[in-house]
């Protein structure tokens, strides 16, 4: 296997607050990792990072065996690291078929391409192809403000897509989503996403999804990594479970209730 | 072409008809007509600015240095109206190529109210010079048009083929180009340059381009008006009411389309210059009135009067 993404020793500090410390990650081709950890624990610091959005205080990103820290997000993309959002980011007062008519222009044209026609069959043809794989071709000529939430997640995570990356960062895919829905919306885009050989990376809060989807978690708390392993193992780490999931907070909570702060009805 | 675009059709049509026109008509129609296609072009500019979710107070500024550019060299010996409006059209373009570096980082009011502030720098700048008339400006001479030197009526009358031919291909090259990916990528940086930025590509680079086009036509306009009228001044150049007049005009035309733009400038044209005729006392009252209408009942502008025409109630989008 080979790495894809390495990063050592990344830092990075808003003045006092440390939002990611001593971060060490090498990510293979073709594995899909799940980073779960809680509200502010530096899970989306660390995206933020890795696609160029973020300069981190210290510490190195290798992409392909080349450095791209201190690069912007455009040509990070274009490199091959794409990655969706939590809100989605898409052009809203635009139809969901001119949203990806855009997306693959852009991916496609350099130079004077871009003087090219916007619009050609072949393109519009590809575009429909997607939205058949991301199952969003009911919703082809609606607008893409009037969409409901998990289209709207599904047409953010299709467009960042569309330049096939190397490595897609999802941004918490099933926030907002109904409980019923979720599994149907992941299902859509893990199948997409094996298809293009995708290595992916993402967010999620909700573990049936992790147990589910990935190969391998990372466990972040208080900026820092504090477990990378194979989901199984991971899930049933002790630190992972006494500060991301949180149930053996619970077991114990008589216990620890005094120093945990009490907030349980204990 | 598999298929027949409607503006170009339209375009050439109106072409052809102001060419053969151009021969019968009245002294007065010519320069009104002269006078629109000049702010036409400078509303151009400014919609496809609009499109990209910027606007601008401040285009006097390419306007009147395009005007002043073509003007001045005039006086050391230039007459030639191909050579005068192609140094005006470029010498606005530069400026705006090298302003645009500060200006495509930002948005909003405060990208509007920069180029106010640099329009008003340049007004301040030509009071201040007396070589250049200050606020009085000076005459500019009858130009050539490659050799042929035009005498009485006929001046005026080469001078709007002159600038139909060139206004015609601009603005056939507008549509076509923003139908293209750079043109479309418009939509994309005024709905949101995030993703813009991650599709790989740059935001900021689609509005300097923007920004130096809008900078060529206004200097082109700003040339033509200058030869047009045979005089530069910088209260009718450069001011910035000159800067009002094109936001005026392009929310009077709408952004739905190419044409609207010098249907728009003709329609402003036409109600300052009756409104001063008949209540001199009042047409700046009109000229707003006119204004507050517009905004109120066509809030897409004229075009949409078009598409509403054509039954489909959504302007066109870019």
């Amino acid at each position: 296997m080979t790495a894809v993404l390495e990063v050592h020793d990344l830092q990075k500090s808003f003045g006092a607050v440390v939002a990611a410390k001593d971060i060490n990650v090498t990510v293979d081709q073709h594995e899909v990792i799940g980073i779960i950890g809680a509200n502010g624990a530096g899970k989306t610091t660390f995206i933020n990072m890795v696609t160029g959005y973020m300069k981190p205080t210290s510490g190195r990103i290798e992409f392909k065996g080349r450095s791209i820290l201190g690069l912007p997000p455009r040509d990070i993309t274009c490199l091959g690291i794409s990655r969706s959002f939590q809100v989605p980011q898409i052009f809203a007062s635009e139809s969901v078929f001119d949203n990806l008519m855009m997306a693959y222009a852009i991916s496609e044209e350099t130079g004077l391409g871009l003087l090219a026609p916007l619009y050609n069959d072949e393109r519009a043809e590809r575009v429909d192809s997607h939205l058949q794989r991301y199952q969003i071709a009911a919703y082809r000529d609606a607008t893409a403000s009037t969409l409901p939430q998990g289209i709207r997640k599904l047409l953010d995570i299709a467009m960042a897509a569309v330049r096939r990356p190397t490595l897609l960062m999802l941004d918490e895919p099933t926030s907002g989503i109904s409980v019923e829905e979720k599994f149907g919306l992941m299902d859509v885009i893990m199948k997409a996403l094996r298809e293009d050989e995708t290595t992916v990376l993402f967010i999620e809060h909700d573990m049936e999804i992790v147990e589910r989807y990935v190969g391998r978690v990372l466990a972040f708390y208080q900026g820092e990594i504090i477990c990378d392993a194979p989901t199984a193992e991971a899930l049933v780490d002790p630190g992972v479970r006494e500060f991301v999931i949180g149930e053996e907070y619970h077991r114990t909570r008589t216990a620890n209730a005094g120093v945990n702060g009490g907030n349980d009805n204990a | 072409m598999r298929y027949v675009d409607k503006t170009v059709v339209g375009l050439s049509i109106a072409f052809v008809v102001l060419v053969f026109a151009d021969f019968f008509m009245a002294d007065w129609m010519r320069f009104i007509g002269l006078q629109s296609l000049a702010r036409g072009a400078v509303a151009l500019g400014l919609l496809v600015l609009w499109r990209t979710g910027l606007v601008s107070f401040g285009h006097a500024l390419y306007f009147g240095f395009g005007a002043y550019a073509a003007a001045m060299l005039t006086l050391i010996g230039f007459h030639d109206a191909f050579f005068l409006v192609f140094a005006g059209t470029l010498a606005a373009g530069i400026l705006a190529y090298l302003l645009g570096f500060l200006l495509r980082r930002y948005r909003a009011i405060f990208f509007a109210l920069l180029n106010l502030a640099f329009s008003m720098i340049l007004y301040g700048v030509i009071v201040k010079t007396e070589e250049l008339g200050s606020t009085d400006g000076f005459s500019v001479l009858t130009p050539t048009f490659l050799g042929y030197a035009p005498k009485g009526e006929a001046v005026q009358t080469t001078l709007f083929l002159f600038t139909l031919v060139f206004t015609y291909i601009v603005t056939v090259g507008v549509h076509l180009y923003l139908k293209t990916t750079l043109g479309g990528m418009s939509m994309a940086v005024r709905e949101n340059e995030i993703r813009v930025e991650y599709l790989g590509y740059s935001a900021e680079k689609v509005i300097h381009v923007k920004y130096v086009f809008s900078g060529l036509v206004a200097g082109f306009g700003g040339a033509i008006m200058a030869l047009a009228i045979g005089q530069v001044d910088p209260d009718s150049m450069a001011n910035w009411t000159v800067s009002g007049e094109f936001v005026f005009i392009t929310i009077l035309s709408g952004i739905g389309n190419v044409a609207a733009t010098f249907i728009g400038a003709l329609v402003f044209e036409l109600i300052r210059t009756y409104a001063f005729e008949y209540a001199p006392q009042f047409w700046q009252f009109i000229l707003g009135g006119s204004l507050l209408a517009i905004i109120m009942f066509l809030p897409d502008g004229i075009w949409s009067l078009f598409s509403r025409l054509r039954g489909s109630g959504k302007a066109p989008t870019p």
